[in-house]
């Protein structure tokens, strides 16, 4: 079963975010999508300082058998992105919500997360 | 992202092998593919899967392999009025690789084909099932006998601990080489076992009546050195074994002689062989063996962690097109991304840069020889 942490907020394309208390918010891929994917071998990260939309194509996870886009949870600026991924793409599959981070920006609005889905709506949607 | 797993779809409901029943209770990822519904990937994982088959041995179901029986007194030149092989030259259960080729010099389908008695029998991709079937009916169906024969499951038992494990279960495994077959009884079951398979390691291929697949696939799983593997790694190994998959380094417009198999054409079968041509399309094969194909198959070392996928041009340094990327992902056991494709002839001669695009950024693609793994293939007895 895939895991889904309560106090998470999740896209209908298959991220997590997370608010931290800085204000930024930290994106990766959800339990259920590593375990769809298989083995993750190369991530390309988004590029700090840009702005995505929400919905925008910032990031690429590779398993061994197909390239998968990321798209970007809600609107704003990548402040940092997970360096280890790249010599350590294996913490997505290993460590989804904790070591598996891909990226972390600063919203143009907070309030956007509110739209995301919680635990039991993803739970649902991906049942569904 | 997108997580779903794109599975082919089929027009009626996908096949179940024999051992369906295993892989769902070995928690297998099934998907539907060329009409069967097939293991991807077991709880392992592809990675673990494919490691695990050049560190010890797996076992893969194959049973959608087509398997043709081709009978008569002029099955064997009905066979080669097909193929560039020599088939008098084949020894009895002897395996010969060979290639279905059409009359523009492309390739049908690649096939094993083995001497069975007077018939022969073909083992063919499960994709190409329809096609050859009807290729072959309306090219030699007046001159022999073909037949699909469904009787059997097929099972791979692939790796360098896999003689070890049959050989406990018969020591007869041991009077076979690499592409020679013989009947042998395996936990009292009669079994063909050929040593062949599509992983680059040493290993076996065993066909076994339907009823019994079950049986010989759990017995074979019993020995602590053998895992299941699905498709995901039969993919990888074969690749990083530098082997041709159809419908990628083969396909209707690629001939033989591009494709890095020139050497299926046998001596008696090209320009000055005792039976010369006289198989589909050789007037081109012949002459691309003779002054070189426009195009020929390489391996490609890409710089960097990306892996370049099938279909991505191969460009120069000015942005032109020379080649195409037909195989790409990532090598477990190098970890690095590799990848099979091909290249004008032109621009190898003139030791052309090679880049590939991967999302708009201009990525080195290094050339070499495959296989990328040295082929461990047991071609004498030990």
């Amino acid at each position: 079963m895939a895991q889904l942490p309560e106090e998470l907020r999740y896209s209908n394309t298959h991220t997590w975010t997370e608010l931290q208390d800085d204000g930024t918010v930290k994106v990766g891929i959800t339990d259920h999508a590593q375990q769809e994917l298989g083995d993750i071998v190369f991530v390309e990260l988004p590029e700090e300082d840009r702005s995505y939309a929400s919905g925008d194509e910032c990031a690429v996870v590779e398993s061994v058998k197909s390239a998968s886009d990321i798209y970007c949870p809600i609107n704003g600026e990548i402040v940092a992105v997970n360096e280890d991924l790249k010599d350590s793409p294996e913490h997505i599959n290993e460590d989804p919500y904790g070591g598996g981070w891909i990226f972390r920006l600063q919203p143009d609005d907070e309030a956007e997360l509110n739209e995301l889905l919680d635990a039991a709506g993803y739970e649902e949607f991906i049942n569904s | 992202m997108q997580a779903n797993q794109s599975a082919a779809k089929t027009q009626s409901q996908p096949a179940r092998t024999a051992l369906y029943d295993l892989h769902v209770e070995l928690g297998a990822r099934l998907v539907s593919f060329a009409g069967f519904t097939m293991p991807l990937n077991y709880p392992a994982g592809i990675l673990t899967e494919h490691h695990h088959t050049r560190s010890q041995a797996s076992l893969f179901d194959v049973s959608h392999m087509g398997r043709f029986r081709i009978q008569g007194t002029d099955a064997m030149l009905a066979l080669e009025s097909v193929c560039p092989a020599d088939l008098d030259a084949l020894a009895p259960d002897r395996l010969r690789y060979s290639v279905l080729t059409n009359d523009a010099g492309g390739v049908i389908d690649d096939v094993i084909i083995r001497r069975a008695g007077s018939d022969f029998e073909l083992i063919a991709n499960a994709a190409n099932r329809a096609t050859d079937e009807q290729w072959l009916d309306e090219r030699i169906g007046e001159q022999c006998r073909i037949s699909v024969d469904e009787h059997f499951a097929l099972l791979a038992l692939q790796g360098p601990t896999a003689a070890q494990v049959l050989r406990d279960l018969n020591p007869g495994v041991d009077e076979l080489v690499f592409m020679q077959a013989a009947h042998l009884p395996l936990a009292h079951i009669d079994c063909l076992v050929t040593r062949a398979g599509y992983t680059g390691e040493d290993g076996f291929e065993i066909s076994v009546p339907i009823a019994a697949a079950d049986k010989l696939a759990r017995r074979l799983l019993a020995d602590s050195t053998v895992q299941p593997a699905g498709l995901g790694a039969r993919d990888s190994l074969r690749l990083e074994a530098g082997l041709s998959l159809h419908g990628q380094e083969l396909g209707p417009t690629i001939s033989p002689v591009e494709a890095g198999l020139g050497w299926t054409i046998a001596q008696t079968r090209r320009a000055d062989g005792a039976r010369a041509g006289g198989f589909p399309g050789s007037e081109r094969i012949l002459r691309e063996l003779k002054q070189g194909p426009a195009r020929r198959r390489r391996g490609l070392l890409p710089e960097g962690r990306a892996p370049v996928r099938a279909g991505t041009p191969l460009v120069d340094e000015h942005g032109t097109v020379i080649g195409h990327v037909s195989s790409g992902g990532h090598s477990p056991t190098l970890e690095r991304p590799i990848g099979l494709g091909f290249i004008e002839t032109q621009a190898l001669d003139s030791n052309t840069p090679v880049f590939a695009e991967i999302r708009g950024r201009r990525v080195a693609i290094a050339l070499t020889r495959p296989p990328f793994i040295p082929h461990r293939y047991q071609h004498s007895h030990s």
